[in-house]
């Protein structure tokens, strides 16, 4: 195969990644700050995709058009799960977080199903087969477009943690709870706040990702399984890892579907999962947990 | 031995599990072949939550990968059935080691590197993953389209081959589930349970105390996956069909944590209490939606979901305890 076959799939692949990576920053500031780890995140990806399928189509729009708006109502959706019922569960054990949340894939994906049906849907855009050419190199437009608003929804979100006050009280909260308390933060508050964050970038990936893949109730699972895979392996918690951790799982699905067969690419990234677990647990980007 | 086996029963207890026992044994003659269907799929449930609850509810290991373990059992019993064979039973005899080494590696890997809590479980799953996209794509075992145990008519039940009516079935995985129960009472009775439960507790505090936690934590996994193991081989010949989608899915290990989450982690009882009660109320869904003429996938898996849900907050330790109070036997946790 010519090279120029390799770079295509390999851009295709960091683009993917991005919108990977957008997903996967999302479960990652849940987890720095609440310290909860979220095991419904696919599915409320796969919840982002539906609006963005069904509103595209009932209002004729195109899904970069309703990245803010469907971010805004994972936000709402995010702030009041942590507010009405994550919160309480805080101080429990971790195998009992985990099980509220793995009810809760549960009932999305398969209310999803009950609403929807098992089959594929998909976003007409005008651009859905244009591409940019550079040389033999030739970019798609939707990858393009979605990566390039991966990237911008993410470094939004950097400035908001960076210099924003309420940013600030975020993290201050997320390196000392008692702390914060101390200083008078409304840790609770904060919390509904991160997690909302964090459904925000989900709402935002999972826009992107319609006009990637097509969109199915069942897909909410696998796409948890890849935010972990990703975030363990950029580093649970730190948000450039993340991105990081994207791209690398991107590029490694591209390519091992171009080299071995497509159904196997996943095998690929756990198999980095797996190494990464093993030999650096906090991950690339990560800080040593003590 | 009797008198071990009696040990920590109370006399109050002694009575309704005896009537429940001689009720279980009595339910082919008392129901009739769907309802014993019905019982078949939850004592299977049950055995698989007892045999999952060792390591998560004895030694505190989250485990969520463990359709590894029951599609290992079921695919090495199968696969020696349709193209040696080999009965089932010898099946279980190889499946067995096959399913201990790979809860060994899992094990290994996992407390040789310090992978501890939520890093555990998604290890699990990612090992449980790969089995199920290897076995989609191995040939040997027809990939994704799928191993089927040939169904024949048999004029006698052949309880060695595993085929025959539901009636063998039910007392099959009943003296599964009476086995492994009595298997653990024991087990969470012996040094080991001790030490199981000295590092579900405090891991740290176990191990100034010169328990050694790596040994300990090794057999409650094998053990664990050796006794899940035989959930597959049951599967695999009760449902004659091994899909690597539906054996290996994530979903198969919520499916198999979901009674003993619901009856009680740790417990004796709650695995099976668990199964009956999840699989009970969803029959009452079913029905109720056959009466109103709905007839809508998912509905089912909604349902399980609210009552993990409600469980979850609720009831943290789940149905058992407080049941066990209620009635006065027993202790609420080994």
């Amino acid at each position: 195969m010519p090279l120029e076959v390799y770079l295509n799939v390999a851009i295709g692949g960091v683009l993917t990644g991005l919108v990977y990576g957008l997903m996967a920053l999302g479960l990652s500031v849940i987890f720095g700050v609440v310290r909860v780890v979220n095991f419904a995140h696919g599915e409320m990806m796969t919840v982002a995709m539906f609006l963005a399928v069904v509103l595209c189509t009932a209002l004729h729009v195109d899904p970069l058009v309703l990245l803010v708006p469907i971010a805004a109502v994972l936000f709402v959706f995010g702030y009041a799960l942590q507010r009405g019922l994550i919160n309480v569960f805080i101080t429990r054990p971790e195998h009992s977080q985990f099980l509220l949340l793995v009810a809760l894939a549960i009932i999305i994906t398969n209310t999803l199903l009950i609403i929807f049906g098992p089959d594929a849907r998909t976003v007409e855009t005008a651009y859905g087969f244009d591409s940019f050419q550079f040389g033999g190199i030739i970019v798609d437009a939707a990858k393009a477009y979605a990566g390039a608003a991966a990237i911008l929804f993410a470094a939004a979100l950097f400035v908001f943690f960076r210099f924003t006050l309420i940013g600030k009280a975020i993290r201050a909260g997320a390196d000392n709870h008692t702390g914060a308390l101390v200083v008078g933060l409304d840790v609770k508050r904060l919390y509904a706040l991160t997690f909302g964050l964090g459904a925000a970038c989900v709402g935002a990936a999972g826009t992107m990702m319609t006009l990637l893949v097509d969109a199915t109730p069942l897909l909410g699972p696998s796409y948890t399984l890849l935010a972990f895979v990703i975030v363990i392996t950029g580093g649970l918690g730190s948000m450039p890892g993340a991105l990081i951790g994207g791209v690398l799982i991107g590029l490694t699905e591209a390519l091992a579907g171009l080299l071995f067969t497509p159904s196997a690419k996943s095998m690929f990234a756990f198999a980095i999962l797996v190494l990464v677990l093993l030999f650096r647990p906090q991950g690339i980007l990560g800080k040593r947990l003590a | 031995m009797m008198a071990r086996l009696t040990a920590g029963v109370t006399r109050r207890s002694a009575i309704p599990l005896a009537l429940l026992l001689a009720a279980l044994l009595a339910a082919p003659w008392l129901v009739n072949d769907y309802l014993l269907t019905m019982l078949i799929i939850i004592l299977y449930f049950g055995y698989a939550g007892q045999a999952w609850n060792i390591m998560m509810g004895f030694a505190g290991q989250l485990s969520l990968g463990h359709a590894l373990y029951l599609g290992l059992g079921g695919y090495v019993a199968a696969t020696l059935f349709t193209r040696f064979g080999i009965g089932p039973w010898l099946g279980f005899a190889v499946a067995i080691p096959v399913a201990s080494a790979a809860g060994a590696i899992i094990g290994f890997l996992a407390f040789r590197f310090r992978v501890a809590g939520i890093y555990f479980a998604i290890l699990t799953i990612a090992f449980a993953e790969f089995a199920r996209i290897g076995f989609d794509n191995w040939d040997y075992v027809h990939a994704s389209s799928g191993l089927f145990v040939p169904v024949k008519q048999y004029a006698h039940n052949n309880p060695w081959l595993l085929r025959g009516d539901p009636t063998m079935f039910y007392y099959v995985i009943l003296g599964a589930t009476v086995l492994l129960f009595v298997l653990c009472h024991f087990l969470v009775r012996s040094r080991v349970g001790y030490f199981w439960l000295a590092i579900r507790e405090d891991e740290t505090a176990a191990r100034a105390a010169g328990i050694d936690t790596f040994r300990y934590k090794m057999i409650a996994v094998v053990v664990s996956a050796a006794m899940t193991s035989f959930a597959g081989v049951f599967y695999a010949f009760f449902y004659n069909n091994l899909f690597p989608e539906q054996v290996f899915s994530i979903f198969r290990s919520v499916e198999i944590i979901l009674g003993p989450i619901i009856g009680g982690i740790g417990t004796l009882f709650g695995p099976i209490l668990g199964a009956f009660v999840l699989k009970g109320l969803a029959e009452a869904l079913s029905s109720v939606m056959t009466a109103f003429g709905i007839d809508l996938p998912g509905v089912t898996q909604v349902f399980y979901g609210v009552c993990l849900l409600i469980v979850v907050v609720a009831l943290p330790d789940g149905v058992w305890p407080p049941l066990a109070r209620l009635l006065g036997i027993g202790r609420s946790k080994p």
